[in-house]
Formats: structure tokens, C-alpha cells, sequence
């Protein structure tokens, strides 16, 4: 055993000098990393670290931060009604909007392949339109208005369905049903440019090639041929739709308020932008931050690993 | 004779442009997605016809999607009035959002390119590790890294400057990982030719390499128009002036009905800019896409 040891940590010291004098015979890559290196380590690494440190304190950007060891994350657990809404608002939405629109986009992008050049390019900047045109959410404010300026309301006036006017963003019991065909609505996200991208580079020979082998419909095609190819497309894809899905925020601020009525609208990063800006809770909002990090993790490694299987 | 008949068939269908298609499917996908095209189209349609209608038309029912009765621009001139009567000139927040987002967008395309060019073609000890952590980066969204962020900038003296929205912008992680996976498909004997020819790293990134990937960075700076442009800023940003147009106009028209005409006029003018970089420069993001595949 003992000898394995030294052989492995000699193994082990070999390489690193290799990998030392690889290092400094490579020094340009490094000059040419480093502006960008600099920039991220500032802006995306050291936030996180930092967000994990003072998610063990109790911070509130005057006073000196304090050590409390797990408490903010069992506060959060276990005694935060609140945050339980959160969590469980935020994966329904993630359950219903991710598959949903992660399938939606791929089903768009796969249906526009099939038409010509011309076409595909219009309707390519129609589905994709929403999600370019940042603040477009704000006009289903007017379609679901609480008065009967609303459409919605003054629709099922109109027509008799209801004699007074729904409150359908302030009522804790429609929020939710408001706010996720929204978000359904406005966007497909970069996932979706990446899936046409890549449907339109899969080489037409290797269909022909099912053809003879005996593919009967688009279905067979779809799963033999098409979606093995697009594995790249479909990863990345989904890592963009997990951030989408999970960091809900804007859309059900804008809608239903911010607090929301009863925190029927609450999500984990409203939840958590309340706590840091509202409330200044700085260690308790970087504990909800490390948590959905940590889940937004979890999940991608699952899905990535349920994509592994797709077309076998 | 069946046998004829079936290779008959047979070579009809391997003619056509799509062998395994019915044509009744083909004109029921169609209609679908004429039909959800529209669908997704309904908001910004609306928003736009919006801006053109005059208060008369804005408060109708059943509302109206496409025809305005009476086209007016009172909504857009009205919105400069308003913001005329701001205590900080429209110019300035219109310099603000430009010299933010053309800093912020060609810093960005040139420091993740140099970085993209070592990731994508040298093989150097730590470089796969640095291209890990970007893949996971991805994932970050910007409400999670705010809260540190903002006391990170505070210890360095960054808040309420230009520099607090500049270097996050430089260092999406976005826009290298899309770089980087359009840089590895070009090809190795180009890089060692210029060698040979004796060239250095910096004239064959700068001669060689950049003009090569003109799709990348169009792309690139879609997504960094995007989100430098819809920027709101409130956060880091305390001074008015150094606000940027978007805030200000999405500050004129929260909540209040009085103003919905102008608000439509505030959502076409946030809205154009992306969308117009967006349509002239669709062909070159789609070349990139296609390479923007995550492989193991």
C-alpha cells in the first residue's frame, strides 16, 4: 500500500512539473486569458465565494458581519413560511415553464426547418422577437387589469361569464395562473436560436441514408437521426432553460406587485431580493442564493445525464 | 406489374425533397405554426399599434390589434415633453445608454475574444478547468451574483460609476462560451502557416483570427446590446445623471394609467434597438448557433 502511495505522489509531482514547465513555455495563452480572467473572477467567481461566506453570518452592510454557523439556512428551512411559498412557487413554475418551453422550443425550431430559406428566416424572428423585446411582458398588465379597463375582464362582462370584474392579479387564487402562460409567452430564450442552428447543420445525407435503411416516418426520423445529432444543441440548451426557469423574478413583479398578495407570486428570488434590499438581510439572502445555485446544479447534472439516453 | 407499380412509388418518393412526409401533415404543421407564430407575435404587435393610438382608441373595447383609426405620434411627442420637464436632460440619459452599451459591448467582444482564441487552440494547463467554470457560470443569472457583487464593488470603489455595469458586461460569460466553440472549427494549418510566415500570437489574433469569426462577435454583441441596453441600473447607479434611458423612461410610466399611451411608446422605443441589431445580423448568429453546442 505504502508503495503505491510513493508511486502515486511521485506520479503525481512528475506531473506537475511537467504541467509547470508546459506552463512557462506557454505564457502568451496565459497574457491572453488574463483581461477576461480578471474581469470574471471580480464579477462571477468571487461573488459566489463571497456569497457563500456571508451565508454562515448575519450581515447587514453596516455592521460587521457575524459568524452564526448553519442557522440562516435552518431559519430558511424549516422556519420561514414564506420562503416555503417561495420554494414551492418557484417549482411549479420551473416544472411547468422548463419542460414545457425547453419542448416548445425545440418543437418550433424542428417544425421552421422544414420550410424554405425565406420563411424560415421571418418566422425564426417572429418566435425569437419576444425574447429580444426585453420589457414586452408589460402589456398583458392591460389584458389582465383588475377594473373593467382590463380586456380579460371587460371581455367576460360583455359577454355575460361575470358580473363583476375578476381580480386576477390581485387574487391570490388566479396570480399563478396568470403569470405562467406569461412567461410561456415571452420567451424561447438563446436555446431555441441554438436548436435551429444545429437542425439546419445536420447533414441531409445521413436522412437519406435512414431512408434506405428503412425510416418510415418523421417520428422514426426525429429519434434516430435528428435528436442524437443535436446532443450539443440540446445540452446547452437546457443549461440556458434551467436559468431562465429558475430565476423567475421580473414577471411576477411586474404583475402581481412586489409583495404580492398573501406571497402568492413570491419566488425564491423575490423572496431573496426582498431580504437583501427590503429588509437588508445580507447573510440570510446569500443563503437563499447558494441554495438555488446549488439546485440549479443538481438539476443540470440530472438532465444532462437523462440527454445521455436520448436516440438509443 | 405490382412490381413496377411499387418501384414507381418508390422512386416518386425518394424524388421528393422530404421522402418520409405526408401531405396532410405538412399543411397541418403549417397552419400550426402560422397559428402560434401569431400567437407569439400578439404582444409586440399590440404594443406597437398602441403607440400609434390616440387616447380615444387606447381605452376601447373590444381593442383593436391592428388598425388605428387615426395614426398619431402624440405619444412619442408627448414622451419627450415629459421628459423635457425631467430634472436631468433626455440627452444625458441618451449618452449614458450609448457610451454604456458601445464601451461595454467592444470591450467585452475584444477581451473575450483573446481569451476565447488561447481556450479554443492551445492546449495549456488550466484551460479546461477555466472553460469549466464558464459552462457553469452560464448558469448564473444576475439576481444571484447582485447581492455580493454590489459589495465587492463597494470595496473597490466601483458603485455609482460607469465601471460597477462595465466589467460584468466585459466578462459574460455567454459571449466566450459562444466564441470559444465557434473559434475550434477553424483550422489548425491556417494558425501554423501564419507561424511559419512569422507571424506572432497578437498579429495572427488580430489579422488572422478575428476577421475569421465576424459571425461570433455579431453575435456576441446582440447579447451584450441586449442586456447593456434593457439595463435598469438602479442598484449600483445612485446618481440621476448617470442613469440610463430605459430606467428613465420605465420611471415615467410605472403604474399610472394616466400615461399608458406613453408607456406603449416606452416599450417600442426599449424594444427597437435589440430587435433591429437582431434582424440585420440574423444570418451571421445563426452560423454562430450552429457551433454553440456543449459537448463533454
Amino acid at each position: 500500500m505504502k508503495e503505491i502511495w510513493k508511486k502515486y505522489s511521485e506520479h503525481k509531482k512528475l506531473e506537475r512539473q511537467l504541467n509547470w514547465r508546459k506552463a512557462k513555455k506557454m505564457k502568451i495563452c496565459y497574457l491572453f486569458i488574463l483581461p477576461f480572467a480578471v474581469f470574471f473572477f471580480v464579477s462571477y467567481i468571487l461573488p459566489m465565494i463571497t456569497s457563500i461566506f456571508y451565508s454562515f453570518t448575519n450581515f447587514n452592510m453596516l455592521e460587521k458581519p457575524k459568524f452564526v454557523g448553519l442557522q440562516n439556512y435552518t431559519t430558511l428551512l424549516l422556519q420561514d413560511d414564506v420562503n416555503q411559498i417561495a420554494v414551492k412557487n418557484t417549482f411549479i413554475i420551473a416544472l411547468i415553464t422548463g419542460p414545457i418551453g425547453y419542448i416548445l422550443a425545440f418543437v418550433i425550431a424542428w417544425l421552421i426547418n422544414e420550410l424554405p430559406k425565406w420563411a424560415r428566416s421571418v418566422m425564426v424572428v417572429v418566435f425569437y422577437a419576444p425574447s429580444i423585446a426585453g420589457t414586452v411582458y408589460t402589456i398583458f398588465g392591460t389584458l389582465f387589469r383588475g377594473d373593467m379597463y382590463g380586456w380579460m375582464n371587460a371581455f367576460l362582462i360583455n359577454n355575460g361569464f361575470t358580473s363583476s370584474p375578476i381580480l386576477f392579479l390581485t387574487d391570490p387564487k388566479y396570480i399563478m395562473k396568470v403569470i405562467i402562460p406569461v412567461i410561456l409567452w415571452t420567451g424561447l430564450g438563446t436555446g431555441f436560436l441554438s436548436f435551429v442552428a444545429g437542425l439546419k447543420g445536420i447533414d441531409q445525407s445521413q436522412y437519406e441514408a435512414g431512408y434506405i435503411d428503412g425510416i418510415q416516418n418523421r417520428w422514426q426520423e426525429l429519434w434516430y437521426i435528428t435528436l442524437p445529432n443535436m446532443k450539443p444543441m440540446l445540452m446547452f440548451g437546457a443549461v440556458m432553460q434551467i436559468t431562465t426557469a429558475f430565476n423567475v423574478c421580473d414577471i411576477p413583479r411586474y404583475l402581481a406587485g412586489f409583495p404580492s398578495t398573501d406571497y402568492a407570486a413570491r419566488t425564491v428570488v423575490l423572496h431573496m431580493l426582498d431580504h437583501a434590499y427590503n429588509r437588508f438581510e445580507l447573510g440570510y439572502a446569500s443563503a437563499i442564493a447558494t441554495l438555488l445555485f446549488i439546485v440549479m446544479i443538481v438539476c443540470n447534472k440530472v438532465i444532462q445525464s437523462l440527454l445521455e439516453k436520448v436516440g438509443q | 406489374m405490382s412490381k413496377n407499380k411499387y418501384e414507381k412509388i418508390h422512386h416518386y418518393k425518394i424524388h421528393r425533397r422530404h421522402p418520409n412526409r405526408s401531405l396532410g401533415g405538412d399543411i397541418a404543421i403549417n397552419i400550426f405554426l402560422f397559428l402560434l407564430g401569431f400567437v407569439f407575435l400578439i404582444p409586440i404587435i399590440y404594443a406597437i399599434t398602441n403607440s400609434l393610438k390616440p387616447l380615444s382608441e387606447l381605452f376601447r373595447f373590444p381593442p383593436t390589434l391592428f388598425v388605428v383609426k387615426n395614426p398619431t405620434f402624440n405619444n412619442f411627442s408627448d414622451l419627450f415633453v415629459t421628459m423635457g420637464q425631467s430634472w436631468v436632460p433626455f440627452s444625458r440619459y441618451l449618452f449614458n445608454t450609448v457610451f454604456l452599451t458601445v464601451v461595454g459591448t467592444v470591450g467585452h467582444i475584444f477581451i473575450a475574444s483573446m481569451a476565447a482564441y488561447v481556450l479554443a487552440k492551445y492546449d495549456f494547463p488550466g484551460g479546461k478547468f477555466f472553460f469549466s467554470l464558464i459552462v457553469t457560470t452560464l448558469m448564473f443569472s444576475g439576481y444571484i451574483t447582485g447581492i455580493p457583487n454590489y459589495i465587492i464593488q463597494c470595496r473597490l470603489h466601483m458603485i455609482d460609476t460607469y465601471w460597477a455595469l462595465l466589467i460584468p458586461a466585459f466578462a459574460a460569460p455567454i459571449g466566450l462560451y459562444l466564441m470559444k466553440q465557434f473559434m475550434v472549427n477553424i483550422p489548425d494549418s491556417l494558425i501554423e502557416a501564419a507561424k511559419i510566415d512569422g507571424a506572432n500570437e497578437w498579429t495572427i489574433f488580430i489579422n488572422l483570427i478575428m476577421p475569421n469569426v465576424k459571425p461570433a462577435w455579431l453575435t456576441m454583441m446582440i447579447f451584450s446590446v441586449q442586456s447593456l441596453w434593457n439595463n435598469s441600473a438602479s442598484t449600483v447607479i445612485y446618481t440621476e445623471s448617470k442613469k440610463t434611458l430605459v430606467y428613465a423612461l420605465s420611471q415615467i410610466t410605472v403604474n399610472n394609467i394616466a400615461r399608458t399611451g406613453q408607456a406603449a411608446a416606452v416599450t417600442v422605443i426599449t424594444m427597437i434597438v435589440p430587435l433591429a441589431l437582431y434582424i440585420l445580423s440574423q444570418s451571421q448568429i445563426m452560423e454562430t448557433m450552429a457551433t454553440s453546442g456543449l459537448k463533454d
